[in-house]
């Protein structure tokens, strides 16, 4: 394994083509680039849709009535409201589109947290080992193995007391998923934090003097973060689904508060039964295309990385170049819960080492 | 990679660090193996029991504001919520270990005769969602892998990602939208109608389980109803899974399509579908089984939300009426159980793919 490393040596690159998913962009072709594209389309729509929500939608998220009065529940789409409204008199394309900002709320803070906490103990445990060390493990395979929606809904209970109120709902979910991402941040950093430890140049780092703290956080650190932008687009499209279930079990935000996709599914459920789609199905939609635009580039990210999974000609063409190894083996869907686990035997696969021998 | 080698609960991926074959044999693997199912389900118990009851002793959490501040105080030291909450801990871990999980709040019956009855109908509901998602997620991955990066590829992917974005919830709705209300050709909701109900409950050793009550009452109707009631429910809880499968399959397929021994094969002249259906097919299912332990986890979250969709009253469904109650005991109980659940399951699948492959064991 230790050769993968020595990639390193390969001729410098512009900038610009370093961002990791400009380079990837470059590296892909066919079918592949276009899954790419279209996934940072759709994602970079998302995101704008977010910052710009105030602006594109036509009521406030909690409004029920302008100058000619009041909205009136499940309108069909037509006329000032095209999507219609719900049954609690809401403008359902407002909501859809207020809905944006509290998913990518809600995706930044739980995957910042999430990366920050698992990313520290991660190093911390794979580098000094010992009894700590186990008892993470052990602890984060246990959490691993679980139903994550169930621990973020005993997460939300503990944080709000299973009631959703202002600001306070956003940053429960938030840390729920967190709690629920931290394992998986954690097995990646410890398993790469365990093998680069063993590396030559950190070595050579503690016969100069280096401290403990120096050599993990500048040598250790520095090499074991490759593979996090994989595991953030991954985690992002969990968090919006684990939000979305939050909020369809009644742990979501209150319309209030904010908009809500899974929330708005929650109160759709009755509607359905009596033939009203419209409440139903665009928060569904906004979910499904968000989650698909972010898997989509994760997904590609993935196969970009993968020997195995890149198209035929790509391998040909830039078997030189690659450098990460894949990270999740199989595919990044496998990755729910405990689907990473071909993490830390991945690299003993024997095609990966495909460019480690060339 | 694997240089330090730190004994871990699974997930386990094949090819770990293999010591010499005197080191014992399967038997041992199965004993090490069993004996990591406790700390992992003690860990889970005890980390839900601390979390719950940070919140408050579940009492107040259920009737406070119902009740009078004395009424709850000697509704709690009835409980014995009001001892230190250590003793409570160990006295929780025993009763654990008995099988007694407490007794529900709101409607004052035993925990584990809940976790009886509606883990039945939540042990359908997954075994239901397991077939459609091997019916459809492993002829498709052979499918796509046979046609690797040409359009029913390219399709498929699409189909497994979308599989995978879709909250089953909405799937749900979905499928209940255009099959139950505009096309009206299955239930809306439920696991029977009421008619089927009476005549399975009139049977003289209910199971619980209904496609078997059902097949008892030899009644073909019962049958076709309760059948007709799954449908919906397994397809949107089973395509979540089936798109992980599909992923899986082609993934290993593609693997061992580049073998030395396929490509033998290959230039015995052996058709390139052969290929795939005899040769490349079988070492792809292993991953599957080992997968399968990790979906249980996915299947049981997803089962929380599919049974409050569709009202199929199982244990996820109760747990969201819980949770509506604030019922914090019967909550606990059920997370306890699906933790237990979990940890039993990998622990099967994990001896099932020691049993194939024996790159797996110790």
């Amino acid at each position: 394994m230790s050769d993968l490393t020595s990639v390193a040596t390969t001729p410098k690159r512009s900038l610009w083509s370093r961002v990791p998913v400009v380079h990837q962009l470059r590296q892909s072709m066919g079918l592949q680039r276009g899954m790419l594209i279209a996934g940072l389309i759709i994602t970079t729509l998302f995101v704008l849709t977010a910052i710009f929500a105030p602006v594109l939608a036509p009521y406030g998220y909690s409004q029920l009535r302008d100058a000619d009065g009041a909205f009136g529940a499940q309108q069909p789409p037509g006329g000032s409201h095209p999507l219609g409204t719900t049954v609690s008199g809401y403008d359902v394309l407002s909501r859809v589109l207020w809905g944006a900002q509290t998913a990518l709320f809600v995706i930044i803070v739980a995957v910042v947290l999430s990366i920050f906490a698992g990313v520290f103990l991660g190093l911390v445990s794979g580098y000094f080992g010992g009894w700590f060390d186990r008892i993470m493990v052990v602890v984060s395979d246990a959490v691993y193995a679980f139903p994550s929606l169930l621990l973020a809904i005993v997460m939300s209970i503990v944080i709000s007391g299973g009631k959703s109120n202002l600001i306070g709902g956003v940053f429960a979910a938030a840390i729920s998923i967190t709690v629920v991402f931290i394992p998986q941040y954690f097995r990646v950093i410890r398993a790469e934090t365990v093998r680069i430890k063993a590396e030559a140049y950190v070595e050579s780092a503690r016969v100069l003097g280096a401290s403990n703290t120096r050599i993990m956080f500048r040598h250790v650190l520095r090499n074991a973060t490759r593979t996090l932008p994989l595991i953030f687009t991954l985690n992002a499209s969990e968090a919006i689904l684990t939000l979305a279930g939050l909020g369809f079990l009644g742990f979501g935000i209150e319309p209030t508060a904010a908009s809500e996709w899974g929330f708005d599914l929650n109160r759709a459920l009755s509607d359905v039964t009596s033939g009203i789609w419209w409440t139903a199905l665009f928060p569904g939609l906004a979910i499904v295309l968000v989650v698909l635009g972010i898997t989509l580039v994760g997904e590609s990210l993935n196969d970009l990385a993968d020997p195995r999974l890149r198209g035929r000609r790509a391998v040909a063409q830039t078997a030189g170049v690659v450098a990460q190894t894949s990270v999740v083996p199989g595919g990044t869907l496998a990755a729910g819960p405990g689907g990473l686990n071909g993490l830390e035997g991945a690299a003993t696969h024997p095609s990966d080492g495909l460019e480690a021998g060339s | 990679m694997t240089s330090v080698t730190t004994r871990s609960a699974p997930p386990r991926a094949p090819g770990r660090k293999k010591r010499p074959a005197s080191d014992g044999g399967i038997g041992r693997y199965i004993l090490i193996r069993f004996l990591l199912i406790f700390p992992t389900i003690f860990i889970l118990v005890s980390m839900v029991f601390w979390l719950m009851r940070t919140t408050g002793d579940p009492i107040t959490a259920a009737l406070g504001g119902r009740l009078g501040p004395e009424q709850l105080a000697e509704r709690i030291s009835a409980a014995g919520y009001d001892r230190p909450i250590f003793v409570q801990y160990v006295e929780y871990l025993g009763q654990i270990f008995t099988g007694n999980f407490g007794t529900t709040i709101s409607t004052n019956r035993p925990v584990s005769e809940i976790l009886l009855t509606y883990g039945l109908a939540t042990l359908e509901l997954v075994f239901y969602s397991l077939l459609v998602a091997f019916i459809v997620g492993i002829p498709l991955g052979m499918v796509a892998a046979y046609w690797r990066d040409k359009s029913p590829d390219a399709f498929l992917r699409v189909f497994a990602i979308l599989c995978y974005a879709t909250p089953v919830f909405f799937s749900g709705l979905l499928f209940k939208l255009v099959f139950a209300v505009w096309l009206d050709v299955l239930p809306v909701s439920g696991r029977a109608s009421t008619s089927a109900e009476l005549q399975m409950q009139l049977l003289p050793n209910e199971t619980g389980l209904y496609t078997i009550d059902a097949i008892m009452t030899g009644d073909p109707a019962v049958l076709i109803d309760v059948l007709e009631h799954a449908v919906l429910p397994a397809l949107a809880l089973g395509l979540l899974t089936a798109g992980v499968f599909l992923r899986l399959v082609r993934t290993n397929v593609i693997g061992t399509l580049g073998t030395d021994y396929v490509d033998a094969a290959r230039s015995r002249g052996v058709s390139e579908f052969r290929l795939v259906r005899k040769h490349a097919y079988r070492p792809a299912l292993i991953p599957i089984i080992t997968v399968i332990g990790l979906q249980i986890a996915l299947l049981l979250g997803g089962a929380v939300l599919t049974e409050t969709t569709f009202e199929w009253k199982g244990l996820g469904f109760m747990l969201s009426e819980f949770l509506k109650a604030r019922d914090f005991v019967a909550v606990q109980g059920i997370v306890a159980l699906l933790a237990v659940i979990v940890a039993l399951t990998n622990f099967v699948v994990d001896i099932i793919a020691a049993l194939i492959d024996p790159r797996v064991r110790y």
